[in-house]
């Protein structure tokens, strides 16, 4: 039964206007991607040239025949696979390690009391400001130390947990009601269960933003890699791609075929994943 | 026998602040016992020491007889509704409902058991596979009651349950509150700043404020024989009007209003007078002027808002004060509850009797009732 309509229900009259299929600060935003899309584009251009085309000056925008051949070619060239495997466990290791380490910190720094709980955590909040090219050589020190140096062991562990990923998770955390988390105590969780089934199944936003931030960075990350590895079997994609590039001559239809390749799995996932791409970039205010 | 004891508790949250002043408490076994107060009082601060989530600065804490100061929260068999339900929001009523017996390592089949009867019993059969965010303020109100009830605790603490639900809500889940209570015959601690949900849901009411207990005892008792001026002013709705007075050789004077009291003693006195002590009938009663400024008319009757032939004080119930010293007797109006067959005309001035054996007096020094 529906109730009796009191008043009529007013529809605005249609105004017959000319309307662009599309909202007008497209006009503005389709020239800035088109410009944003000039690099990969080029990228992709290049990888399908011959040696000589791609070398040329001025660059041959329209290559003369499709060269896929280029990609065989760079897979060959170098262990690419091997590339392939240990950006892979690099990537997954990091993010997995991130995302634990970092809530049990950030869970610490955001509901328990102890002494000295908000000088610890501005000390963390401080490492943020130094710069990482400070850091690089003491780290490699330590890593040095613990003999894992040209391992993929040796790139994993220093990434494994960020100050920022405890600052960003301790601020959602400290957004959850903490009833929730009384309650739960009240019902007879541990403060661990109450990490494990109340506080993360809720922080999943967050959670997804920083593996999609860890997984970019890691995934994108070569100084560090340079840093630490020495054989080319141990090496990430990043780092593998400049051993294409000679120190006297570079074939640039092999390196821009291997980079191809190399973002593949990154736009395989924005695609998949482009809803909390775009969330964590506004949810962090930061852009990579 | 899971009756709950406060000995002398008292809690200084760090900063000083004194939520809960040495109070002392007893609920038997089975009792619906009512804390009540305006905000800040301390009542929820206590009620969250029973619950274990707050330590007691200095005090005993009893429930069933034994010292539960260093009991965490899942070891004092209580369960807690709070405010805002805390339904995870993450699970459904089902298994909201399930969790505190999942905690426990229930077998699954009595976990079905025990969640399908608690469902039952509050209509939540329906809702089981929802999720909180797809409940009405009503339905999630019942799931927090039932993820409480459904481990039979000893004691069951209410934190505001009915605050975030209208009116009419309110008045039906008030008198389902009453009924579970009946059945179930659980101790129950309910914190609320709604007097009408502590006059009828109480068996016994203990009036804080400022972190102090000011009075326990009965509804009717509390309403009919107020210990001191704050509970006087604080329970009743409207509340009592307040008159400053002053006591000579057994005749308590207010403005024009005389009242014989013998034996009272010599001194300033705080005269008290509920809204419906008051008559439009005078007949060899004591009197007083009345001009009548607003109307309200409820059918029933006419709630008079004005100014009466006396001084008027009140009561800073919102500041927690209980102490005559500080009232203030500018811009109060007095209040009279009237049969509606004599509703009078808003400007006029009329007068009212006084029903002297329903007048409360105070010492105007200390606060404290003078009986």
């Amino acid at each position: 039964m529906t109730a009796p309509r009191l008043l009529p229900v007013e529809t605005p009259p249609e105004k017959p206007r000319r309307r662009l299929p599309f909202s007008p600060r497209h006009l503005f935003l389709m020239p800035v991607a088109a410009i944003m899309l000039v690099p990969l584009l080029w990228m992709v251009i290049l990888s399908l040239e011959t040696e000589v085309q791609a070398r040329s000056f001025p660059p041959v925008l329209i290559p003369s025949g499709l060269h896929f051949a280029n990609y065989p070619a760079a897979w060959n060239a170098v262990p690419f696979g091997d590339f392939f495997l240990n950006s892979t466990i690099y990537a997954l290791s990091t993010v997995a390690g991130n995302l634990l380490f970092c809530s049990l910190a950030a869970y610490a720094f955001a509901r328990l009391r102890f002494v000295g709980s908000n000088l610890l955590f501005i000390v963390f909040l401080a490492t943020l400001m130094v710069p990482y090219q400070v850091l690089l050589i003491p780290t490699f020190l330590i890593v040095k130390k613990l003999g894992m140096v040209d391992s993929v062991g040796g790139l994993i562990a220093p990434n494994l947990c960020s100050a920022f990923g405890v600052f960003m998770l301790r601020q959602f955390f400290r957004t959850l009601p903490i009833e929730l988390e009384e309650a739960a105590r009240i019902d007879g969780t541990s403060r661990l269960g109450i990490l494990f089934r109340i506080v993360l199944p809720l922080s999943l936003p967050a959670l997804a933003t920083l593996g999609i931030i860890q997984f970019m960075w890691s995934w994108n990350d070569f100084l560090w890699p340079l840093i630490i590895i020495d054989t080319a079997n141990h090496a990430p994609l990043q780092l593998g791609l400049s051993m294409l590039q000679g120190a006297h001559s570079t074939q640039w239809n092999l390196l821009m075929a291997g980079t191809v390749m190399s973002q593949i799995p990154m736009l395989a996932i924005f695609l998949f994943a482009q809803r909390w791409f775009i969330r964590s970039i506004a949810f962090t205010g930061i852009k990579q | 026998m899971p009756g709950v004891v406060l000995e002398d508790v008292t809690k200084v949250f760090p900063g000083g602040t004194v939520a809960v002043d040495q109070l002392s408490l007893e609920i038997a076994d089975g009792e619906f016992v009512i804390l009540v107060g305006p905000s800040g009082c301390g009542k929820t601060t206590a009620l969250r020491m029973i619950a274990g989530l707050e330590r007691p600065t200095t005090g005993t804490i009893r429930i069933g007889g034994g010292v539960v100061n260093e009991i965490s929260p899942r070891d004092r068999d209580i369960a807690m509704v709070f405010q805002n339900y805390a339904l995870y929001p993450h699970m459904t009523v089902y298994r909201n409902l399930a969790y505190p017996l999942r905690q426990r390592r229930m077998p699954r089949r009595d976990i079905d058991k025990r969640v399908r009867e608690v469902a039952e019993m509050l209509s939540l059969e329906d809702l089981l596979k929802r999720r909180p965010a797809q409940l009405s303020g009503g339905q999630r109100q019942r799931v927090a009651m039932g993820r409480a009830l459904v481990r039979e605790p000893d004691v069951f603490l209410l934190d505001e349950p009915l605050s975030n639900l209208d009116a009419k809500l309110r008045v039906q889940m008030r008198a389902g509150l009453k009924r579970l209570h009946t059945r179930l015959g659980i101790t129950t601690v309910y914190v609320t700043h709604d007097q009408v949900e502590a006059m009828t849901l109480g068996e016994r009411i203990a009036v804080l404020s400022d972190g102090k207990l000011q009075q326990l005892g009965p509804p009717q008792e509390v309403y009919d024989r107020p210990a001191n001026v704050f509970v006087a002013g604080f329970i009743g709705s409207p509340p009592m009007n307040l008159l400053r007075g002053a006591a000579r050789g057994g005749r308590v004077t207010a403005g024009q209003l005389v009242l014989e009291r013998p034996g009272v003693p010599d001194g300033d006195v705080v005269v008290g007078l509920r809204p419906e002590s008051m008559r439009t009938a005078v007949d060899g009663m004591p009197a007083v002027d009345f001009r009548v400024d607003v109307v309200e008319p409820l059918g029933d009757e006419v709630i008079v808002h004005g100014a009466l032939a006396a001084e008027l004080i009140a009561v800073d119930t919102a500041a927690n004060d209980a102490q005559v010293g500080s009232l203030n007797g500018s811009g109060i109006e007095a209040v009279a509850r009237l049969d509606p067959r004599h509703r009078p005309a808003e400007g006029t001035t009329i007068r009212l009797g006084i029903e002297t054996t329903e007048v409360h007096l105070f010492d105007a020094a200390t606060g404290l009732a003078i009986r």
